[in-house]
């Protein structure tokens, strides 16, 4: 792999950028390898690169059914935080955070990391109360955070409207070095480094089946034909209960469609990301000027990625009550991806009933934010059958009534 | 726009009188059961990608609860029936297994 570089640039500039690589091969599967994983999105990609990276399984092939990044990965508002409140997930979300501070000189590719700060409005007494907690919890865990007054908030977001029609802003909850990332960049960052360590990335391929002996898995069948591989990594977002009735086993899944909007492109108005999850919408502005918005996922299961106009509607009118000055916007694009929710709306990252099958998805709203951590944790699970990230995150906690309960802190959970 | 028609008072409603109600037909456990029965009424769905049976309430109008049978993949509303039943009338089985070759009611379950 040729390095990027500022010398890099310069030397192409000579000769009229001809002679850049490919930044991936497009591969040909092979009869067997020792790993596959399902689901080139971002979380199939960072497992496939930290199992190389880290414990020097480089025989894996990442099979995708469609191009690599285009499912939820390619679709996501980009939003990286790591104010949750209970112990585990503050642990592998501050991981993740912190592993994309290094990403672009790691991957050496630009994914534009940008921690420009991330409010959540309190706009009732409940959310002062949920978010003031969520700080002293975040205290005890080292994530640095902080609950902020009106005033202040007014400061971080001069655009803002304090004394909205239906709920006032009674304060925030403020991580400095929370923010934003390119999302194409991430997934096509570790595809290129992936596959410089000979790693296999095989797109437009989908598994249709998933191949046992007895208890254990011996591969997985595709369009491309049959793939043997003594261990399986499942990592397709809102396919996951499909390809786990593949396997054989059910999964505690609901898929659903979560949507989101840009406005056409605006001078800088707000150099942070603001979510309000009372009235259900958020926003920040990427590097184009286009304002990026979001709100709530729909209600019924979904495998269209098309979401429910109401719910547009509903996200413009939260953030129209908040930022008044966005009424004026014209929205440009509006699309959807289809996201898989747990009951405590935290992921499952865990061994499976059939053996040498793992299984990472549940992130639902919010696994952007997750990808480095969940790949680094989910590369020891795969490689060492435990990894302190990912271990309190099993299966099992449904039936042992283990949850993880992130419900509680935010109606809108990205 | 989904609409669905309510079998109680025969509205074409639109999605917004609505309000999803999840997975219909669970067996329900309670005190008592086995651990991994509770597990499986309170956390486990079929989530399938086609034909779903799920609970609606036709909540801004008529007011009462209903079952639909759905498919998650083209939106197609199959039919729509009273919630008082353990299972989905044999008449709308056979219409989905009609549309939905190889099709059979509870082959995940
Ligand atoms: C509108 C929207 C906004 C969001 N906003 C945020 C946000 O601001 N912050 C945040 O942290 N998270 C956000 N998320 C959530 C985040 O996008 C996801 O949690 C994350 O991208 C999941 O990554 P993944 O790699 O697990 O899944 P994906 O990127 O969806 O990748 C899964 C891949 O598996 C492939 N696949 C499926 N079935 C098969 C098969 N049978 N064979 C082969 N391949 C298959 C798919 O084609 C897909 O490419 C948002 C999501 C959406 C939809
Ligand atoms: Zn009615």
């Amino acid at each position: 792999m040729k390095r990027y570089s500022v010398f890099a640039v310069a030397r192409q500039a000579l000769s009229n950028h001809q002679g850049w690589e490919r930044a991936w091969r497009n591969a040909t599967p092979k009869k067997r390898y020792d790993v596959v994983i399902v689901g080139a999105g971002g979380h199939g990609l960072a497992t496939a690169y930290y199992l190389g990276k880290n414990f020097g399984i480089t025989n894996v092939a990442v099979i995708e059914k469609g191009w690599l990044g285009g499912g939820n990965t390619g679709r996501n508002t980009t939003i990286i935080r790591s104010n949750y409140l209970q112990d585990p997930s503050a642990a592998i979300y501050e991981k993740s955070r912190s592993l994309y501070e290094t990403m672009s000189q790691d991957l050496n590719y630009n994914v534009m990391y940008s921690p420009r700060g991330v409010l959540m409005l309190a706009q009732t007494e409940h959310e002062v109360r949920g978010y003031r907690r969520t700080a002293n919890a975040n205290a005890l865990q080292g994530v640095d955070t902080e609950f902020v007054s009106p005033k202040r908030v007014k400061e971080i977001v001069p655009i803002i409207n304090l004394d909205g029609p239906r709920y006032p802003v009674l304060g925030g909850l403020w991580q400095a070095r929370a923010g934003t990332a390119r999302h194409d960049a991430v997934a096509w960052g570790y595809a290129r480094a992936c596959s410089d360590m000979g790693i296999d990335i095989i797109q437009k391929c989908e598994v249709t089946g998933v191949r046992r002996d007895g208890d254990r898995v011996t591969g997985v069948d595709t369009t491309k034909g049959q793939i043997d591989c003594d261990k399986l990594g499942i990592l397709v977002a809102g396919h996951s209960g499909h390809l786990a009735g593949m396997a054989g086993f059910r999964l505690p899944i609901e898929s659903v469609a979560l949507q989101a909007l840009v406005s056409e492109p605006i001078k800088p108005i707000m150099d942070c990301v603001v979510m309000a999850n009372t009235v259900h919408g958020y926003m920040s502005q990427s590097d184009k000027g286009e304002m990026v918005i979001g709100g709530g996922a729909d209600g019924y299961n979904n495998y269209t990625q098309r979401g429910s106009f109401h719910h547009i509607e509903e996200t413009v009118r939260a953030l129209v009550e908040t930022f008044p000055m966005v009424s004026r916007l014209k929205m440009l694009r509006q699309w959807g991806g289809i996201v898989d929710m747990t009951g405590d709306r935290s992921p499952i990252l865990s061994k499976t009933p059939v053996e040498g099958v793992f299984i990472n998805c549940g992130w639902g709203t919010g696994g952007f934010k997750a990808i480095p951590g969940s790949g680094w944790g989910f590369a020891e699970l795969m490689a060492r059958g435990t990894s302190p990230l990912c271990d309190e995150f099993s299966l099992g906690r449904f039936r042992e009534g283990r949850f993880i309960d992130e419900s509680v802190a935010a109606g809108v959970a990205h | 726009m989904l609409t669905i028609q309510c079998p109680h008072c025969g509205v074409q409603a639109e999605e917004t009188e609505l309000s999803p109600g999840g997975e219909a037909h669970l067996s329900r456990f309670g005190p008592g059961s086995e651990d991994q029965d509770f597990e499986a009424y309170l956390f486990f769905r079929e989530n399938p990608k086609g034909v779903h049976f799920e609970r609606w309430r036709h909540v801004h109008g008529c007011g009462k609860w209903f079952h639909a049978a759905r498919c998650t993949v083209t939106m197609e509303v199959f039919g729509t029936y009273s919630a008082q039943t353990t299972e989905p009338p044999k008449a709308l089985r056979d219409k989905i297994s009609e549309k939905r070759p190889g099709w059979t009611w509870r082959d995940i379950a």
